[in-house]
């Protein structure tokens, strides 16, 4: 079976340790969060992942045919087209095929023909996030890295973009490494929360979820969030003052 | 129908706009005609006289030679400045040392009057060709070399970083990421640069040519005969607004479309 699994993974920036001794494993269909405080070395165990850094001590294994990112930023390249951009990771197929598949691609995702032609500047923050999702899904890659690609939508299209994501683990068994700083965001899309302390990154928690994803509803993810919050570790790990 | 309905809606004011520097050119045209009924032909002919002699001058077969020597000299310095100036540039971007140890290189060479490399260029080489080009490539070196400095130095990490997440290879991130990003510097410096050789090619053999239309210039000045010296002007300015405009402004506007 087809699977991610790091194994004893320390990173360094100079001297600087960033990551520590991380062990954790993703299975096909599933979804990981990582969550842990801003500049805690999330980011730097999400590119080691996705083979964007090289991994100098420890180990990871990906064995997944294919992955796509999804980034913080839309990361869109500002002399494409919406349709180009979107058809971007398949440009070595046939051109008018590809062209055909983007375009229902970015419909599936919200946007209007109207915005086809345009250019990212001419595009708002959350139309660029629509099409850099529909940009990351468009092969149907068998892992999906997710790299805090919510925090800056509203929350409409945040939930929009969260079930298109949680549809597709469904329907083509998608495993999603899901980085995030947002409790109740983790809580909603994943099987397992890992909980990564900062200096040096560090995971010292896993919390798992068993309860279906497609039921969460608000007051479960309240619910979770309520218990989470008074969880001793998370409380440190986030630095909350304790009332 | 989109687009036609939208270009046929903002036509009126293309119009406008174009009678606008319509407008200003003869405004010009009048005042250069008070100054030739204040001043005298001798001082400044009229411009109706700059426009005969012009035409006349189109139907004489050195000055024809003339034009066409001019324009090869400027289009051959200028080639070898963009080859030079779009290599080295993007060379140097690409190693951190050598585009810091450029530049101070580069201000010198930009801070050089073209003036006083055409005087040494006559020292150097003498009379003639070599000395018109080689003033015009040091002149435009320079100007394309720091477009293409700051293009390959300003490649964002973060789209590369996309592009490898996508695992595409290095043939698709030079067609889709380096040459759109490098165009975008290089085609402005280009451009100036264009502008410059022109300017430089005239200047440089007016000082250090017996042929061209900058050596015409010499002449005429000896001659007094601004009709002519007026007309040779015109036929510069000419030459460079059909360049920029008819030339390289559409070109502008399709490879630069993303941007406004």
């Amino acid at each position: 079976m087809e699977k991610l699994s790091v194994k004893n993974l320390d990173f360094y920036f100079g001297f600087t340790q960033i990551l520590k001794n991380i062990q954790f494993e993703l299975k096909k269909g599933e979804v990981v969060s990582i969550v842990g405080p801003s500049g805690g070395g999330k980011t730097t165990l999400l590119k080691l992942c996705g083979g964007l850094l090289d991994v100098v001590e420890g180990e990871i294994t990906n064995t997944f045919k294919s992955s796509a990112f999804a980034f913080q930023d839309a990361r869109l390249l500002p002399w494409k087209t919406t349709i180009e951009n979107i058809m971007l990771p398949l440009a070595s197929n046939d051109y008018t095929q590809a062209y055909e598949h983007a375009c229902t691609m970015a419909l599936k995702f919200g946007l209007e023909e109207g915005d086809f032609k345009k250019y990212p500047k001419d595009l708002s923050g959350g139309m660029r996030q629509r099409v850099s999702f529909a940009r990351a899904l468009i092969t149907q890659p068998q892992l999906l890295f997710l790299d805090e690609p919510f925090s800056a939508l509203d929350i409409g299209l945040k939930k929009d973009l969260q079930n298109y994501v949680l549809q597709n683990c469904q329907k083509t068994q998608m495993s999603v490494l899901f980085i995030t700083h947002d409790l109740m965001e983790a809580i909603r899309l994943s099987d397992k929360i890992l909980l990564l302390k900062s200096d040096p990154g560090e995971i010292i928690k896993a919390y798992t979820f068993d309860f279906p994803k497609h039921l969460r509803d608000d007051e479960y993810v309240f619910e979770q969030t309520k218990l989470l919050l008074n969880d001793n570790d998370i409380l440190q790990t986030f630095e909350i003052k304790a009332k | 129908m989109k687009t036609l309905f939208k270009i046929i809606k903002e036509f009126p004011w293309f119009l406008y706009s174009g009678l606008g520097s319509i407008a200003s050119i003869l405004l010009f045209l009048a005042l250069w005609d008070v100054g030739n009924q204040i001043y005298g032909d001798l001082v400044l002919p009229s411009p109706k006289e700059v426009l005969s002699t012009m035409f006349l001058l189109f139907e004489d077969a050195e000055f024809l030679a003339n034009l066409t020597l001019t324009v090869q000299r400027g289009v051959l310095g200028f080639l070898m400045a963009l080859g030079l100036g779009t290599v080295l540039g993007l060379v140097a971007g690409y190693f951190i040392t050598a585009s810091v140890m450029s530049r101070p290189i580069v201000t010198i060479l930009v801070g050089i009057p073209p003036i006083a490399w055409i005087v040494l260029a006559m020292i150097w080489f003498g009379f003639g060709d070599t000395t018109v080009m080689f003033t015009v490539v040091i002149a435009s070196f320079p100007i394309i070399f720091v477009g293409a400095l700051q293009g390959s130095r300003t490649i964002e990490g973060d789209l590369k970083e996309m592009m490898d997440s996508f695992h595409l290879g290095f043939i698709q991130k030079c067609k889709d990421l380096y040459f759109p990003h490098l165009f975008s510097y290089l085609f402005p410096s280009w451009v100036s640069a264009l502008g410059m050789s022109w300017k430089i090619v005239i200047m440089a053999e007016l000082l250090s040519a017996n042929d061209g239309i900058g050596a015409a210039l010499a002449v005429a000045r000896s001659h007094l005969d601004t009709a002519t010296a007026l007309a040779l002007v015109t036929t510069m300015i000419a030459v460079l607004l059909f360049v920029e405009y008819i030339i390289l402004e559409p070109i502008k506007k399709e490879v630069e479309s993303w941007r406004n």
